[in-house]
């Protein structure tokens, strides 16, 4: 199901002032797979994402995305190969209305040369597209949920949004950056489905996740980070079989709660 | 223990006319067209006829000086609510504008029918230029740099005693007549002010609006923001630099006194009077405060006192400003209701 490495991590490291965030992390992504990576608290796993993503520059090491070096390059660069992310503060354009928020990835270039959408004819097809993305990622077409201003919205549905951002930009790939936090359970019950819809449409994901239940439902493989370094990475099971996992997750809710599922 | 005032409250209902969607109009009745045309076509002949009636030689002056004005206030509203960049430097714009043009006139001969569109796209691409840097800058910052820009000019002009010193350049050529004169920058002011309201509400604007919003979420769209930006900024110090030439040409001379305050602070209190972000309250804060300053002239500096209240009081009690209010009143009725 899955093929060859199309995003590879090598040595990564950044340090904030004193602080080590990462520490010469490496790691692969192959193409169309999930990798779920999980960690405690100030892991270094939001840092990680942004390294990836040019948000923020390594301190050292290299990522590479289809062989080519992508190190240090603009956010928009990176965004316009096709690596897209979610925030997990979320981001939406609070001010307009939330089927607007989609008619600005519409307009980035990545979005006009991948064609698939119509470009935006005078009538406003971009906003004809906007409203299918949003479908897809389960806004109700005749609601009048797509067109109320986005600050109105519930978190679920702000989570959504910032998926469809990246749908917008037919991405290769989406990093997750916990979409799944700060939902209720039936919420994540609707989103797991649409997470495994995206990977049968061939993206890549990189998922990131306090919600281990979930992650390993939908995951291929997981990886750990604690304090910035790389514990382990493997399968759901190898994974929480390592005692070092268990060590850097002691007292955690999140494992308990997986381990009384197990 | 309700009193008689505490029993009624003000209600508002929207007149319910909607008509407006996406760059369509679905027109019912002439009723519903006059309605959305009226306030549009008051401004405009309103504009056009305003010198007509203003008596002397003077007044008329006044409505092209407030029309400058305008100009400038469009541009600083354009930037501050539909970009986020709250630029002080709209002396800047007008000073490069005024100098531009009148190089242009008087050391190359350009008449200044042509060299007011050259000095507006040149001056906007300089401009353009020398702020790229400070396009990374939010807020406060962006602000305090693009204060320093005009300042720094008229002390370079002054110090190293380049195009006219402190004399300012003379002997620049009026336009051609009287008329086109006064109307050249009232036909200007309408222009841009309805170029930018339609710009502001295509695909292009909404990115703008995005980036002022939230501009990391722009980026992880595969937008370059600083193009954007920079785009933005041309167009706003272009309009800038239309009015400085305008204004070069109607005093027939220029000089350091362009990069003065005034042609920064100004602009924006007339903004916070007309309200910001509906760039046609710039316009009417400009008709209201330069006159009004002309009034006040004859008390010397004890018109700042004046002035200084007079924005006291629209920034404590009318803080959405004119347009807004006057938006709401024609909008919706209004009627006390008892409770
Ligand atoms: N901009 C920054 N400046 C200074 N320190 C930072 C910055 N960003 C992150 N850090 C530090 O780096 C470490 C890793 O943070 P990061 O946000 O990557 O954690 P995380 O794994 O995403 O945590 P969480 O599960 O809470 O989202 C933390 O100790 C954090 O305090
Ligand atoms: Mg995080």
């Amino acid at each position: 199901m899955t093929g060859e490495p199309i995003l590879q991590i090598k040595e990564v490291t950044k340090t904030f002032g004193g602080i080590i965030a990462l520490n010469r992390v490496s790691f692969e992504v192959n193409r169309g797979e999930i990798l779920g990576i999980i960690g405690p608290n100030g892991s270094g796993k939001t840092t990680i994402v942004n390294c990836i993503t040019g948000f923020i520059k390594a301190t050292s090491g290299h990522v590479y995305f289809h062989g080519k070096e992508i190190t240090g390059k603009p956010p928009h660069k990176i965004a316009d190969l096709g690596v897209t992310r979610t925030f997990q503060i979320m981001r939406p354009y609070y001010s307009l209305p939330a089927y607007k928020n989609l008619v600005i990835p519409l307009c980035s270039p990545r979005a006009r040369r991948t064609g698939g959408w119509r470009g935006g004819g005078r009538l406003g097809d971009r906003n004809t597209v906007s409203i299918d993305i949003m479908e897809e990622i389960g806004f109700e077409r005749d609601s009048y949920v797509p067109y109320k201003t986005t600050s109105t919205l519930p978190t679920g549905y702000l989570k959504r949004l910032e998926l469809a951002r990246c749908l917008a930009l037919k991405p290769e790939m989406i990093i997750c950056d916990e979409v799944f936090s700060g939902l209720s359970m039936s919420e994540i019950a609707s989103m797991v489905p649409l997470i495994e819809r995206l990977q049968m449409d061939g993206i890549t994901l990189i998922m990131i996740e306090h919600r281990l239940r979930e992650l390993f439902q939908v995951s291929n493989r997981i990886m750990v980070l604690n304090f910035g370094e790389k514990l382990v990475e493997g399968s759901a099971e190898e994974v929480m079989a390592d005692p070092r996992v268990k060590e850097a997750y002691f007292g955690s809710e999140d494992i308990e709660e997986v381990m009384s599922h197990a | 223990m309700n009193t008689a005032a505490q029993q009624r409250r003000k209600e508002r209902i929207d007149r319910g006319i909607k008509v407006r969607t996406d760059g369509l109009y679905a027109l019912m009745s002439w009723r519903e067209l006059a309605y959305l045309i009226a306030p549009r076509s008051i401004l405009i002949v309103g504009l056009l006829i305003l010198p007509l009636v203003m008596p002397g030689r003077y007044w008329p002056r006044v409505i092209s000086i407030a029309c400058i004005y305008a100009l400038v206030a469009m541009s600083f509203d354009f930037l501050a609510h539909y970009v986020g960049l709250v630029s002080l430097g709209g002396a800047f714009f007008v000073g490069i504008g005024s100098y531009l043009s009148a190089i242009l006139n008087t050391s190359l001969g350009l008449p200044p029918l042509i060299a007011v569109p050259v000095a507006t796209l040149a001056g906007g691409a300089f401009c353009t230029l020398v702020l790229l840097p400070c396009l990374p800058l939010r807020g406060v910052y962006f602000a305090i740099v693009t204060l320093m820009y005009p300042l720094f000019m008229a002390r370079l002009i002054e110090a190293l005693d380049i195009v006219g010193g402190t004399d300012g350049i003379m002997g620049i050529d009026s336009f051609p007549s009287a008329w086109i004169e006064q109307y050249g920058v009232i036909v200007m002011v309408l222009i841009f002010l309805f170029g930018l309201r339609r710009l502001v509400n295509t695909d292009f604007g909404l990115v703008l609006r995005a980036v002022k919003d939230n501009d990391q979420a722009v980026k992880a769209s595969g937008m370059n923001i600083t193009r954007y930006k920079a785009l933005a900024v041309f167009i706003a110090s272009a309009t800038g630099c239309l009015a400085g030439a305008c204004l070069a040409h109607i005093y027939m001379w220029t000089g350091i006194s362009t990069f003065a305050l005034d042609f920064s602070i100004l602009p924006i209190a007339a903004t916070v009077i007309g309200g910001s972000g509906t760039l046609v309250g710039p316009v009417l804060g400009c008709l209201i405060l330069v006159p009004v300053s002309e009034l006040l002239r004859d008390f010397g500096t004890l018109r700042i006192v004046f002035y200084s209240l007079i924005l006291l009081a629209f920034v404590v009690f009318r803080s959405d400003g004119l347009m807004a209010y006057g938006q709401r009143k024609y909008d919706q009725f209004e009627r006390w209701t008892k409770i």
